[in-house]
This record gives structure tokens, C-alpha cells and sequence, in this order.
């Protein structure tokens, strides 16, 4: 399929970009750029997902390298989680005094 | 504080100061032509953002530059009511956009050259000059990062890539002394300790300029090639006057228009 999608697609090869805006909480994913290396990557993320607002570190990832699931994969990986609710954390009160607030 | 009186330094610092703002305001613009004609869109949003700093620095240091004068010339006075001769900002700086590579290479010859000044004018014993150039310095290291980068990605690319940067290193090489040029206005700050000995900054100017050329595999230009000066003296190639018609229509056609 990626070889089909080259064909056609003009456009230099998409990254996946993820940000993180404070030290210790998790990069998240922002959207994408297109790059031809990792430094083109990363400066052009820089210019589009860190212009208005904190940032403290961006990744940058070919989007080739993201595994995904398909939809196919929905209902065996994903449904039988469904009915089992005892795997959730919703059966503890949770202490006063505990912030749970991450900022 | 200094050696030499204010009298004698305010000229000195207000031209000085003019320079740095007319460098930033006519390559901002100059570069601010690229909007919507980029390579690519990301890259579109790259050279605007950083036409953007260039302009907010040229706005900066000519409403500092308005100060030091003290004749109550505001930042849009200098930019937009002055003639050519009376400009300062260096040939390079005017010099045509061309094809991408040549927009590179004059950014790239640029930031290197604004890097090592402004590492240096952050230790001026003037503070508010020192003050500006902290703020820029971080623009600076993005800017140089950005040009320097594409500069070895162009001449270490396709034969057609590689062939273009070097045309463009080339071209532009002749304006590069102009940059370095020192007037009588000079010596008094370099004295003052208020800028640094301009030698110092050609040194590590030649040194980042060898060493990125070589890189990309590029060749350097001979150093000892001659070299076109004059913004000093208010000496132009036949360009700026093109730019300042475009830059200055509005406020010359409408004094008092505003937006």
C-alpha cells in the first residue's frame, strides 16, 4: 500500500509530531509535517506546534514507523474489555488531600 | 561610565543602532516575499516566522535609534520617511531574492554574521543595546540554525541542488565585506567597549562559513576576492531604491493613514 501512496503523493515524507508541555507530563500527539530529514522535521514542528503556547521538548517520528491497529482489529482487541468492569479503578474512594490536579 | 562624552557617542550609537534596524527591516522584507511562494507549505510558515522576528527586531532597535537621536523620530518615521542614502542597512541585506538556494545563502550569510555580533553586544556597556540583543540572540541561534542547515542539505543534495547553492554562495560572496566594513563611528564604540572589535566577529564568521561549506560540499570562495562596500556612507546597489518605492508607497501616498 505505502508504495501506491508514494506514487502519487508529491509531498515529502509525513512525521508525526507529540509535545510536551511540562516536564513530566506525557508528550501527546499534535498532528504532523512533512520533512525530508529529522532536523527539517523538528524545525518545522518548532514553527507549527510551538509558536503559540508552552513547550518544553517535541518528538518527531516518521509516520511509517507508527504501528496502528485497523478497524478489523476493533472488536477483538478492544470489545472484551467492555463487560469487565472490575479492571477499571472505579471501586476505590479516593483520599481528601490528594491533588488530582496535574498542573 | 565611559571614556568619551554623550555628545560624541549618541551619533555613533544612533548609527550603529540604525544599521542593525535597517539590516533586520529590509531582509525582513525582503524575505516576508516569500509568503505563499515556498517549496513547501511548512517551510512557507518557516521564512515568514523568521521575516516576522526580522521585523520585530528592525522595530526594536529603530524605536531605540529614534531615542538615542532625540529628535522625536518614532520607529515608522525612520522606516518609512527616510530616503535611500540615509539607509543603512548592508548590500547583502537589499541584494535580490532569486531562486530559493540564493534567498539561503544571503540568510545564511546573515544570521552567521548576526549570531557572532550579537554573542558579543550582549556584554555592550551600553544596557539597553545589550538588553536588545539578549532578546534577539535567541531568534538569531533559531535563524542560523534554520539557514545553515538548509545550506548543507542544498549543496549535499542532487546535482541540481548542490549546483545552485554554490551559484548562489558565488553570487552573493562579493557583498559579504560590507558587513564588516568599520567607519570612524565604529572605532569610537569599539573603544567605549560599547561594541565589540568587528576582527573578532570576521574570524568566527570566516570559521562557520568554512566549516557549514564544507559540509555541504561546497566550495569556499576565495577570501582575498574583491568586495563591494558602501552602506556606511549610505552607498546602495541599484536595488533598495526598488524596495523602499514598494515599502514606503503607502505611508508617503497617506502621511496620516491608520490601520
Amino acid at each position: 500500500m505505502a508504495d501506491s501512496i508514494k506514487d502519487y503523493d508529491t509531498q515529502w515524507k509525513p512525521w508525526e509530531v507529540f509535545v510536551q508541555t511540562k516536564t513530566g507530563l506525557p508528550h501527546e500527539h499534535a498532528g504532523n509535517v512533512h520533512a525530508v530529514d529529522a532536523e527539517m522535521a523538528l524545525q518545522n514542528a518548532r514553527d507549527l506546534f510551538s509558536r503559540r503556547g508552552k513547550v518544553v521538548s517535541l518528538w518527531v517520528v516518521p509516520t511509517e514507523y507508527i504501528v496502528a491497529t485497523t478497524q478489523q482489529d476493533n472488536s477483538p482487541f478492544f470489545d472484551p474489555a467492555d463487560d469487565k468492569p472490575y479492571r477499571h479503578p472505579l471501586f476505590y474512594k479516593v483520599p481528601k488531600g490528594v491533588n488530582l490536579d496535574i498542573d | 561610565m565611559t571614556s568619551t562624552n554623550n555628545d560624541a557617542l549618541n551619533p555613533a550609537i544612533f548609527e550603529f543602532v540604525t544599521r542593525l534596524g535597517d539590516d533586520r527591516l529590509i531582509l525582513g522584507h525582503k524575505l516576508s516575499e516569500w509568503c505563499g511562494h515556498a517549496p513547501i507549505l511548512e517551510e512557507d510558515l518557516a521564512l515568514s516566522n523568521i521575516a516576522l522576528d526580522l521585523i520585530g527586531q528592525a522595530s526594536s532597535f529603530l524605536k531605540y535609534a529614534g531615542e538615542i537621536e532625540g529628535l522625536g523620530r518614532s520607529e515608522d518615521d525612520l522606516a518609512y520617511k527616510r530616503i535611500e542614502n540615509e539607509f543603512r542597512n548592508s548590500l547583502l541585506s537589499e541584494q535580490p531574492n532569486g531562486d530559493f538556494a540564493v534567498s539561503i545563502a544571503k540568510q545564511f550569510f546573515f544570521d552567521t554574521f548576526a549570531y557572532y555580533l550579537f554573542s558579543e553586544l550582549i556584554n555592550s556597556t551600553e544596557e539597553k543595546l545589550a538588553a536588545l540583543a539578549a532578546k534577539s540572540l535567541k531568534e538569531i541561534t533559531y535563524h542560523l540554525r534554520h539557514s545553515s542547515q538548509w545550506v548543507i542539505r542544498l549543496g549535499d543534495g542532487t546535482d541540481e541542488s548542490h549546483q545552485r547553492m554554490q551559484t548562489a554562495i558565488n553570487d552573493l560572496w562579493m557583498f559579504t565585506g560590507d558587513l564588516f566594513a568599520q567607519s570612524d563611528y565604529d572605532n569610537i564604540l569599539i573603544e567605549n567597549k560599547i561594541i565589540p572589535q568587528i576582527k573578532t566577529i570576521k574570524e568566527k564568521w570566516d570559521m562557520h562559513i568554512s566549516t557549514t561549506l564544507s559540509q555541504a560540499t561546497l566550495v569556499l570562495p576565495p577570501t582575498d576576492a574583491y568586495m563591494q562596500t558602501g552602506s556606511r556612507n549610505g552607498i546602495h546597489t541599484e536595488y533598495l531604491g526598488y524596495i523602499l518605492a514598494d515599502m514606503q508607497y503607502l505611508p508617503s501616498k497617506y502621511p496620516d493613514a491608520k490601520w
